[in-house]
């Protein structure tokens, strides 16, 4: 095997940047000349902007500007667009309202911009920020799903009546009422999917900037997919052409989500720094991504599961409600419908399915995807239920999800909700995770656990999710407005190092070391003289960015085309130069060689070869070596896994503690087994949050509780057990890395782990419900209630 | 932030006339509670009057029968202080249960009784162990100094020098911590003095308090089993996002009873 290449657990080429401080991100970037925005934002969740009166704060010494809604209106600027239209059960379209980047008539969630000061040092901006005068006319407010959803509940869009969005539905509805008349058991559950709140270690932050010579436009911006923003705010908002708008990504600290999508201040600020011909930098506050960055989550769900004498799956019928919040923002609508519905299969086979979905609008911050969207939900209403089904059907959990496992040769597997799975082994998994998490054993654990007066409990999940996302031409019928491709540029230097350019960004994942580690798999350079360059649209191809675990299953497969361009090019170099025929020429390890000969030139001399073509068959072949690829997947992947989680409880306060967790993961080949442990443990953490600890809180009236730290619960380094961690390999069929993706997958099988561990512990109270997060409060009320 | 001024005096006498020339001026001491505060523009002091210049406010002494520990001594020195230890090792506990590490290094014992935040550790110990607060004017004990929700038994411009802890026979303390902030959601301290046996319960209510009840039946079985049965009323405790009223109070009875069963020999 090549050192560095495909399979090495290669510490990170990135982390010495980082831990050494000197990452540059965003809010480290200064422009000369540079001014500083503040956003006013609405104090409260719905009202008509009766009037916005900015003349005191303009008169603060320092102040630039201070521009609102109206002076947006007047420039033309547009509105931020959606990026995926769903349509409701009778065809028409959704209803699509328009999302002003600063609001000119009405607010609608605590939030919501209204104007922006723009000034010379931050604390001025801030200073004079207090000083517009808006008179807020309130209007009555929705804040959650279930007030949203009332008779007679105040409108957030008039458009959308019922605040709804869209009424969706997926499946053959008849083929599973028929199941269901049929079924001699049926299990119910009634979830709600908690809001979140992603908290990326680094607060969104934007610097705009215009270049009146050339009349280019530069945004520097905290995203995770630079190209969609430029395509995105210079097509719909600003209207500004590609060739003069330049979008930057620099180092991003953590998105999970929350910076994939186009928002307000990208616009401001690119807007503003031409109306006042000066760089101007807008980072958020803690407390303002709170109430600024897309939140996720949140579905009131209920479903049933028909099965037969035997616990044979043979109908699922799904009911969600998921709120949207006030405005569509970027992939909103896609998230509960089809990353959300075509994932109600799961690993069984389930032969009937029907799930509908009701969007719905409320006076919330715009609802998106976060760490898994839409798979989080799927998987933890499908293996609640099929924890309960087991208890209905008299069943171990194991074994009625073992009945109900479609077998490794039924693949490719074409599910009732749309998506074809091409392959895996969800028994193989199982087998794993239990052994390393002892399952056996467990009973002894449980009753040493019981002699120190505490509740332990062990649960399942056999999740699956959908990543790589995806063809374009089947995300396209489904409503996505944008192609998902990848693009990859190889660029040979002349003595042989490698720069590559991707369309991918990295923001926490490791590109840089990933995807040299290719390079060095390929072409045998070493992995030392190969730079990884993403997040510039005026140096990268264009390319979709990163989220839905997509970047090796992608992004690594265009850059692996491209490669292969490359090695093409070079054996027909290499052919010239050893005066064999192409054939003949076998490239490996960096070294081309004449097969059965020790004739050979190393690939640093074909590179030289390529960029001083002395010696070369310039009437065949172009000089340079260089290569670009784009890569359009075939299909989705569709990583699997087991995940157990052992947790112990103190019935005296409730609180849950995760004593063990076990992950036996398949995402295809692997490229570095540390790095994909790494992601497998944050969002194994991130699960744990969810399921124990994180809880957005409206009031009625629309305001935020849970708005810091102090009280949104993030999970913290004393609440995470020491993770048991392995993969069950079956590799993607469809893609030449065989890779599938690891990003979310611990964000989507751990929260119905660890709940269903949580009620394995409180069997003996019999309770059979409790919502996530499963604080202290909340389990010590089921155990009081249960011992009534 | 808002804009105010700084000063770092040199003295007490110098700080507090400061503190008389400014209507709006605030003691800062380590800021752990004050700064977060200014940062989201929920106050707005004119002047800060930061006491870290002046000598004699921090250290940790042993008087024999008391730990006299000075109002600008951090969390973190209590926490690791050997004296601490070994006289009290619950006030040690105590100390290092506090929020977080930064917050150890930084906030200080006379900060946070001054402050009084219902949720706030340390006034648990000064209750529970029955200690007199030192200020620059008068000796105030224990009892009569929490008053309410941030309200003390401190003057406007009164300030605290050093709290001294007499030295109990026994003494524990059990916390319910803020799962997000690390605060008390309830905290008791029980100790065994010589002036009788004290329990002192914070996080629960408007400000830490005596639990007068649970003292009682300590007094006659110095047991966890002595406090069974015995409930606490909620209608006058806290209730906001991470517990209700009603299970604050049932933590209160826990929280007591796992306090006397770690109070050991």
């Amino acid at each position: 095997m090549i050192k560095n290449g495909m399979g090495a657990a290669v510490r990170r080429k990135e982390d010495y940047r980082f831990i050494t401080g000197n990452g540059q991100y965003v809010d480290d970037i200064n422009r000369p000349n540079q001014v500083y925005a503040y956003i006013v934002r609405s104090p409260v969740a719905h009202a008509r902007l009766a009037s916005v009166d900015t003349a005191a704060a303009r008169a603060v010494p320092g102040v630039v500007a201070v521009l609102t809604g109206a002076d947006m209106a007047t420039d033309g600027i547009g509105g931020l667009p959606c990026g995926w239209g769903i349509h409701n059960k009778d065809g028409s379209p959704m209803a699509e309202p328009g999302h002003p980047p600063l609001a000119a008539e009405v607010v609608r969630y605590v939030g919501d911009q209204v104007a922006v000061v723009i000034a010379e040092s931050k604390a001025i901006a801030r200073d004079a920020s207090e000083l517009v005068e808006v008179d807020y006319d309130e209007l009555p407010a929705v804040a959650g799903l279930v007030a949203a959803s009332a008779d007679g509940a105040a409108l957030v869009w008039d458009e959308a009546p019922g605040n709804i969005c869209y009424d969706w539905e997926i499946g053959d509805q008849a083929a599973t009422e028929a199941a269901f008349a049929s079924a001699k058991q049926i299990a119910s559950i009634d979830v709600v999917n908690n809001r979140l709140i992603a908290n990326a270690m680094e607060p969104r932050s934007a610097i705009g900037e215009y270049d009146s010579g050339k009349d280019e436009h530069t945004l520097y911006t905290t995203s995770q997919n630079p190209h969609v923003i430029r395509l995105l705010m210079g097509a719909f908002v600003m209207g500004i052409p590609e060739h003069k708008l330049r979008v930057i990504a620099p180092d991003v600290g953590g998105g999970f989500g929350s910076k994939i999508f186009h928002y307000a201040e990208e616009a401001i600020v690119t807007w503003a720094a031409k109306k006042i011909k000066r760089p101007i930098k807008w980072t958020a506050e803690r407390s303002e991504s709170f109430i600024s960055d897309a939140h996720g989550r949140d579905h009131v769900t209920h479903a049933e599961m028909a099965m037969d004498e035997n616990g044979i799956f043979v109908g699922l019928r799904v009911s969600t409600r998921a709120n949207l919040g006030a405005y569509l923002s970027t992939f909103g609508p896609s998230v509960p419908t089809y990353l959300y519905a075509t994932l109600l299969a799961g690993t069984y086979k389930t032969p009937a399915i029907y799930a509908e979905v009701k969007g719905m609008f409320t006076n919330t911050v715009p609802v998106d995807a976060y760490r898994g969207a839409g798979r989080p939900e799927a998987s933890y209403l499908l293996e609640r239920l099929v924890d309960r089904a087991a208890k209905v059907a008299g069943l171990d959990p194991i074994e009625i999800r073992r009945r109900n496992f479609i077998q490794p040769d039924e693949f490719p597997y074409q599910t009732p909700v749309a998506l074809e799975y091409d392959t895996g082994d969800y028994g193989a998994a199982v087998d794993k995770a239990l052994e390393l998490g002892d399952y056996d054993s467990f009973d002894k654990r449980k009753a040493e656990s019981a002699g120190r007066g505490k509740l332990r409990g062990i649960g399942i999940s056999t999740y699956i999710e959908a990543c790589g996302l995806a063809p374009s031409n089947i995300a396209g019928a489904l409503g996505a407005r944008a192609g998902l491709y990848e693009a990859g540029t190889v660029r040979v230097n002349p003595t042989g190092s490698v720069t590559v350019l991707t369309g991918s960004h990295s923001h926490g994942q490791g590109h840089e070391t990933t995807f040299a580690q290719l390079v060095t798999e390929a072409l045998g350079v070493d992995f030392d003289l190969v730079e990884i360059v993403h997040g510039d649209t005026g140096k990268v191809p264009f390319g979709m960015g990163t989220y839905g675990s997509r970047s090796a299953a992608v992004g690594g497969v265009a850059l692996v085309n491209a490669l292969e361009k490359i090695r093409t090019k070079a054996k027909k170099i290499a052919a010239h130069l050893l005066e064999a025929s192409e054939e003949d020429i076998e490239f490996k390890e960096g070294q081309l060689t004449v097969a059965g000969t020790d004739k050979a030139v190393a690939f640093s001399d074909v590179a030289m070869a390529a960029y001083v073509p002395h010696n070369y068959p310039l009437e065949t072949l172009e000089p340079g070596l260089e290569e670009t690829a784009f890569y359009d997947p075939k299909n989705f992947t569709f990583p699997a896994g087991c995940h157990i989680c052992e947790v112990e409880i103190d019935p005296d306060t409730g609180v849950v503690d995760v004593v063990s967790f076990t992950a036996a993961d398949d995402f295809g080949r692997v490229i570095n087994p540390m790095i994909v442990e790494g992601q497998v443990h944050g969002g194994v953490a991130q699960g744990i949050g969810q399921a124990l600890y994180e809880q957005c809180i409206y009031d009625e009236s629309g305001q935020l509780m849970s708005g810091s730290l102090m009280d949104y619960c993030l999970p913290k380094a004393d609440n995470i057990p020491d993770f048991s961690v392995t993969t069950s390999v079956t590799p993607c069929t469809h893609n030449v890395l065989g890779v599938k993706g690891c990003g979310e997958a611990g964000a989507i099988g751990a929260p119905p782990a660890v709940i269903n561990a949580v009620l394995n512990a409180l069997a003996k109270y019999e309770v059979d419900d409790i919502q996530m997060p499963a604080t202290p409060e909340r389990v010590w009320r089921a155990i009081q209630s249960a011992a009534k | 932030m808002y804009e105010f001024n700084y000063h770092r005096p040199a003295s007490l006498a110098e700080a507090k006339e400061i503190l008389a020339a400014n209507d709006e001026a605030k003691i800062v001491a380590g800021g752990m509670t004050l700064l977060p505060t200014m940062k989201m523009r929920l106050a707005q002091p004119s002047d800060l009057i930061d006491l870290s210049a002046i000598e004699g406010l921090d250290g940790i002494k042993d008087t024999g029968s008391a730990i006299e520990i000075g109002a600008m001594t951090r969390h973190a020195d209590v926490a690791s202080s050997d004296v601490v230890k070994a006289a009290i090792p619950a006030l040690a506990k105590l100390a290092d249960s506090i929020g977080d590490a930064q917050v150890r290094n930084r906030g200080t014992l006379g900060g946070s009784i001054a402050n009084s935040d219902p949720a706030a550790d340390y006034p648990a110990a000064v209750l529970g162990l029955g200690a007199t607060i030192r200020t620059d004017q008068r000796e105030i004990s224990a009892d009569d100094y929490f008053l309410g929700m941030f309200e003390t038994a401190l003057a406007a411009d009164e300030l605290v020098v050093a709290v001294s802890f007499p030295k109990p026979k026994k003494a524990a303390y059990a916390k319910f911590p803020n799962p997000a902030s690390r605060y008390a959601v309830v905290g008791v301290m029980v100790a065994d003095t010589d002036s009788g046996l004290r329990v002192a319960v914070t996080g629960a209510g408007a400000c830490a308090y005596r639990a007068t009840a649970f003292e009682e039946a300590l007094s006659s079985s110095l047991s966890a089993e002595a406090l069974e049965g015995l409930t606490t009323d909620s209608a006058d405790l806290n209730s906001d996002l991470h517990a209700s009223a009603e299970y604050r109070a049932h933590l209160v009875g826990v929280m007591a009873k796992r306090a006397v069963q770690s109070l050991g020999g």
